[in-house]
């Protein structure tokens, strides 16, 4: 990757209320790169977005950097950050209807990021924002416009956050698990949107979801976050066929088969392990099969792994290719 | 909606059925009006006399029927004390307990909702804090007594202000302070609570992300929806506003409703006491029919929602 990262976190740590949520996430994104980041529920993935995009509050305890196009802008102020926010870096969550206002009619709230990130005057913004409608598969977008959250969908409010979000024509998208709180058949409807719209405007994407197969669909790179830490990271093929770091090993056993016995949905054992009380050395520790005492002598960092393959870095001890071996099951099903 | 107001007319016509009678009740058998107005002292004839000429005489089922079939007539009876149509004795104290209650109210809006949502957006700091003491302390101190206070201080101590009666603006300053503080007290709590559960939503996180300002996002995106469950007290605020300007009229003898209410009772003068009942009933339906119709202006979800769905007012 020799092109400068359109987005650099480094060392990102955040406390919440005294707690130690974020404990060090570096990751980078590339200008109109997808990237995947995976992760059991409470691994600090919203959190790693939240953050970056000064969205988290005042309870919560930032620091490391947050570089756009090589600005650090972390701890700018917040006139700053609302020419980010939306404008560079739009961000759709994971429940469309509570995160769209009830009082407003959609197409206002569309029409609201246009006049304000794109100058646009009342009638241009609506004329626009018709467009956006059309552009996200709301079909009958004229009558839409003037519908409330609560008379639609949630798949097709969720296309109006996405519509939002494109409303201030981002660089970057963050969709933080964009499809969980949807049907299966909507879900793979909003995917192809998002892929659709990619392949259309050249915007970058994250997507933030417990599920490999989702990512595995939109992405070319994967993160994996354990305990507010990442601890893999690969291009998701490489991920699928070779995981390294013991605990995506677990993840993609967990994966469902698609051809041969269904099997039933394996859960990695043991839980996720408590913020407050971490285990000594790697927080994975006690639920990992290749666990031994040097594990818990240090937190391992996240580092690169085989010199012919720079793209590939893990936080483990005993990791390397040696130890990494395909799923037991060779295809993955993709949501 | 036709079906809507409707149901609420029909509520509201049984409600004052309800209230007239057992005002009735409670008047004719706690007390007699022959020995309040005439005193007890009186000769037996005359007493028999006023008796019969107000049909004080006849069985009380037949008193209620009478009494009710004048209300249909649009009668409501001459009061017993000065023989002067009820409605016209009741009227004539309406100006006076509007000048209270009315700017009272808006001193309740105008202090309560903003200190509220203040403390909400200062949450936890100092003046969070101060604002939350002040609103427990509002509400907790009975009116009466803070009334009392007020005149204590402002009237003995300091003589800045009338400590009753009726005059120019000074004599209002300390009655509508004192009937509006229990209100703002009430609505500074509630809407910094409405406002803390608003900002708590995911479309606040959610505008911020799309590079809405701050003040944009509380102005247009939180308030509006803290406003809807914030009417609903300032709804049950009229209530306890009627029930203070009773209380209040009487610590600073302010001739109004509420004066004429207690004099009233007292001397059992029905028909004065049922023309303010009615008047308090008209008022509370027309102030829960207005609140209703805000809801719609505030909350599209009640607006495009068929009957009763919705804020659970049915
Ligand atoms: N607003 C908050 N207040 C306190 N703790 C929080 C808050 N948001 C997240 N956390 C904690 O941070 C950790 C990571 O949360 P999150 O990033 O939401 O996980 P996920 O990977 O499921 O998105 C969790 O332990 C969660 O309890
Ligand atoms: S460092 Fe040790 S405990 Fe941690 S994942 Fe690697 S092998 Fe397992
Ligand atoms: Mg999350």
């Amino acid at each position: 990757m020799s092109t400068r990262p359109f987005l650099e976190l480094t060392d990102l740590c955040v406390s919440i209320g005294g707690i130690s949520v974020l404990r060090g996430v570096n990751l980078m994104v590339a200008r109109g790169e997808a990237v995947g980041i995976v992760g059991e529920s409470g691994s600090g993935k919203s959190v790693t977005w939240l953050a970056a995009l000064g969205l988290l509050g005042r309870k919560a305890r930032v620091a490391g950097r947050v570089r756009l196009q090589g600005e650090d802008i972390l701890h700018m102020p917040a006139p700053f950050l609302d020419r980010v926010r939306g404008a560079r870096i739009a961000m759709i969550f994971q429940d469309p209807a509570s995160s769209l206002n009830p009082v407003h009619k959609v197409g206002d709230q569309v029409s609201e990021v246009l006049r304000l990130h794109r100058g646009m005057d009342r009638r241009a913004a609506r004329a626009e924002a018709r467009r956006l409608f059309d552009a996200v598969g709301i079909s009958d977008a004229g009558r839409r416009l003037d519908a409330y959250p609560h008379e639609l969908s949630g798949g097709q409010n969720q296309r109006v956050m996405i519509a939002a979000a494109l409303a201030g024509e981002p660089d970057l998208l963050v969709a933080d698990e964009p499809t969980t709180a949807l049907d299966v058949t909507i879900q793979a409807q909003i995917l192809d949107l998002l892929r659709e719209v990619r392949t259309e405007t050249g915007m970058g994407l994250v997507i933030i979801s417990h599920d490999l197969g989702i990512i595995a669909e939109t992405c070319s790179r994967v993160a994996v976050m354990y305990a507010g830490r990442v601890v893999e990271e690969a291009p998701v093929d490489d991920l699928l066929e070779r995981p390294i770091h013991p605990y995506t090993a677990a993840l993609l056993a967990a994966l469902p088969n698609v051809d041969g016995p269904r099997r039933r949905v394996t859960a990695i054992p043991g839980s996720v392990p408590d913020l407050v009380r971490l285990p000594p050395g790697c927080p994975f520790g006690p639920r990992c099969r290749r666990h031994t005492s040097a594990c818990d002598a240090a937190e391992p960092a996240l580092a690169s792994v085989d010199a012919e393959h720079p793209g590939r870095r893990a936080a483990c001890f005993h990791s390397s290719f040696a130890h990494a071996r395909a799923p037991e099951h060779k295809e993955v099903v993709l949501a | 909606m036709l079906r809507f107001f409707a149901v609420r007319l029909l509520r509201a016509l049984i409600t004052i059925a309800l209230v007239v009678t057992f005002a009735f009740i409670v008047l004719r058998v706690s007390g007699d009006p022959a020995l309040e107005i005439m005193s007890v002292d009186a000769p037996p004839e005359a007493i028999a006399a006023f008796r019969k000429a107000w049909g004080l005489d006849a069985p009380l089922w037949i008193q209620y029927a009478r009494y009710l079939l004048a209300i249909l007539h649009g009668d409501l009876g001459q009061s017993m004390r000065d023989g002067r149509e009820a409605v016209v004795v009741v009227a004539e104290r309406i100006p006076a307990t509007l000048e209270l209650t009315v700017p009272a109210l808006l001193f309740s809006l105008a202090v309560g909702i903003p200190a509220g949502v203040y403390a909400a957006l200062q949450r936890n700091s100092r003046t969070d804090r101060a604002v939350m003491v002040a609103a427990i302390a509002g509400f907790t101190v009975p009116s009466f007594v803070f009334g009392l206070l007020l005149v204590l201080v402002f009237s003995i101590r300091l003589g800045w202000l009338p400590s009753g009666g009726i005059g120019g603006l000074g004599h209002c300053i300390l009655p509508i302070v004192t009937l509006g503080v229990g209100g703002a007290a009430v609505l500074a709590r509630f809407a910094r609570g409405a406002m803390l559960e608003v900002l708590g939503q995911p479309y606040i996180r959610a505008g911020s992300a799309r590079g809405l300002p701050w003040r944009r996002v509380i102005v247009s995106h939180a308030l509006p929806n803290a406003a809807i469950p914030t009417l609903t007290i300032v709804g049950f605020m009229v209530g306890n506003l009627i029930a203070g300007a009773v209380l209040v009229e009487n610590v600073f003898s302010w001739p109004g409703l509420g004066r004429l209410l207690v004099v009233s009772v007292v001397s059992r003068d029905l028909a004065v006491v049922q023309c303010i009942l009615l008047l308090i009933a008209a008022v509370m339906i027309g102030a829960n029919v207005t609140v209703d119709l805000l809801y719609g202006v505030l909350d599209p979800r009640i607006r495009t929602a068929p009957l009763c769905a919705g804020a659970g007012r049915c």
